[in-house]
């Protein structure tokens, strides 16, 4: 099996996935007005308060996007397990992580890149200032695409289940705490005019980290609940 | 030597051979125990700055050593059932989810207790403390999911996949909730590691610390021989074993 | 040291005992689900040889 015939499986079943998706553009449409309205709820909880909104924002902009990203995890592989191409993927000749991993970009390009969108307006809605918004979405670019990855293999283990679904927050979110602390800091952290090098270099080691090792460990995970 | 690990990774073996050591063990526990009770709660001086309030650490430390160390043979015997297809292997992980769920569960509890009268709250976002309630979560995590999937063997499988996951986590999520602490916290919560502790302390430490050890074995090795059992009810022997307890 | 003394640990013993009190909790738990776990499923396991040994 030569490369280029894995790069073409690679890029034939990311266009699969993205034609799909568009086919179904509630799914991609949902995620991102539940961040929007989550956000948007913790001002009537907590009161309008500028200085207190600004010191919270990075955190609750940073929870509402976990919020959101594993609200659209389970869709990555549920509507392929349901009519039975996720077991055409298995079997395969190509390595079940590379296909894994395309499938995981197009989710992420679906329901992860729009959260960067919308993110500088939700921004502005908690007062953030122009170099933390910058920051937000620097710190969102590195650190969704980690928790697709990462989520996918929760998926990927609770995929054969009926309620999944609860499990899967259960497995999911003790896993997505270092992205939280690190790039909602970062956001925080220029805000008080401190640089934010360190954080943003540990949320590219945890990208780098989670590309080269989950694709594996979902494999693995995808070949157990489907065995 | 090689044939004895052979025969011990057969469930058959490994039942009688558990419940065979299970009385010594047990006994061996809870000498060591009493031992470390006796010279911690009677023994061991009171401290000059805490007062009597950390004995608690006789049983606080131990248990939050062994939330870690479990969590970490669980991941391994995790690892080698799922290399070397070994059946034990699978169960000891499975097994082993509950117990240091508890032992999480202690540490924590305890952290609690003795946090109020040291630093006059129940509960600080500390990141020892912190660390531990997410180890709890983790805990939680694999065990929703052993109890969520139905068939036996494909629960195990998965449950270690997820620990070896969570194993890779752990010192990410340990560095990166330290971080956050130094950050938000400060130095205002004083850590428990004296730099040379009285022997008087040390040794009901330890004793305990090796207690609790053994405790986890033999409870492992009791919920293991369940799991077996459940696994293989329909073999000849385990009907043998019914006939003639 | 007197018994009271040992009970009341210089004025924390309410800590002290109430931490040792949850921990023999614990402990006890952790014993007593793998044996009670083990002699339901020695009984199950019983009642089901007898009806495959005499069919109604």
């Amino acid at each position: 099996m030569s490369s280029a015939q894995l790069n073409r499986a690679f890029v034939v079943l990311l266009k699969r996935d993205l034609t799909l998706a568009f086919r179904r553009r509630s799914e991609m449409v949902n995620p991102l007005l539940f961040f929007v309205l989550v956000t948007t709820l913790f001002p009537l909880g907590v009161g309008a308060d500028p200085a207190l909104l600004r010191s919270i924002g990075p955190g609750i902009i940073w929870v509402a996007a976990l919020l959101a990203a594993l609200l659209s995890l389970e869709s990555v592989l549920r509507s392929d397990f349901e009519d039975g191409s996720l077991e055409q993927l298995m079997l395969s000749a190509h390595p079940l992580s590379v296909l894994m991993l395309a499938k995981v970009l197009a989710h992420w390009l679906v329901t992860g890149l729009p959260l960067l969108l919308v993110a500088p307006l939700l921004g502005l809605l908690l007062g953030l200032s122009g170099d933390a918004i910058v920051t937000l979405v620097q710190t969102l670019a590195l650190g969704t695409p980690v928790l697709s990855l990462v989520g996918t293999i929760g998926v990927a283990l609770t995929v054969g289940l009926r309620k999944g679904g609860m499990i899967l927050s259960l497995l999911v979110l003790p896993l997505y705490i270092p992205v939280l602390i690190f790039a909602a800091d970062a956001v925080t952290s220029t805000g008080a005019g401190l640089p934010v090098t360190a954080q943003l270099s540990l949320l590219s080691a945890l990208l780098v980290l989670a590309l080269s090792l989950t694709p594996a460990a979902t494999a693995a995970a995808l070949k157990i609940s489907l065995a | 030597m090689w044939h004895f690990f052979h025969q011990l990774a057969s469930p058959r073996y490994f039942y009688r051979f558990a419940g065979r050591i299970l009385p010594w063990l047990g006994a061996a526990c809870l000498l060591l125990m009493l031992a470390g009770l006796y010279q911690g709660l009677l023994v061991a001086p009171t401290d000059y700055q805490q007062g009597d309030s950390y004995r608690i650490m006789f049983i606080h430390v131990p248990a939050a050593w062994m939330s870690l160390f479990v969590y970490v043979v669980m991941a391994v015997s995790g690892a080698v059932g799922l290399v070397w297809r070994i059946k034990l292997a699978e169960i000891v992980a499975v097994a082993s989810a509950p117990i240091g769920a508890s032992f999480t569960f202690l540490a924590l509890v305890t952290g609690a207790i003795w946090g109020k009268p040291t630093w006059g709250t129940w509960w600080v976002w500390d990141a020892r403390l912190t660390s531990e309630l997410i180890l709890l979560f983790l805990y939680l995590g694999v065990i929703a999911l052993n109890s969520a999937i139905e068939d036996k063997r494909t629960a195990a499988r998965a449950t270690s996949v997820l620990a070896l996951v969570g194993v890779v986590n752990i010192p990410i999520i340990h560095y990166s909730v330290e971080w956050w602490n130094t950050l938000h916290q400060g130095a205002t919560v004083t850590k428990f590691d004296v730099p040379s502790i009285d022997l008087r302390m040390l040794i009901p430490l330890l004793l305990m610390a090796l207690a609790f050890k053994l405790f986890y074995l033999v409870v492992v090795l009791m919920r293991a021989r369940c799991e077996i059992l459940q696994r293989e009810r329909n073999t000849g022997w385990v009907r043998e074993l019914v006939e003639a307890p | 040291m007197s018994w009271h003394e040992f009970i009341d640990m210089g004025g924390r013993g309410a800590y002290v005992w109430s931490a040792y009190g949850v921990a023999l909790v614990v402990l006890v738990v952790n014993l007593l689900a793998p044996a009670l776990w083990r002699r339901r499923l020695l009984r199950e396991l019983a009642r089901r040889l007898k009806r495959s040994r005499n069919p109604q």
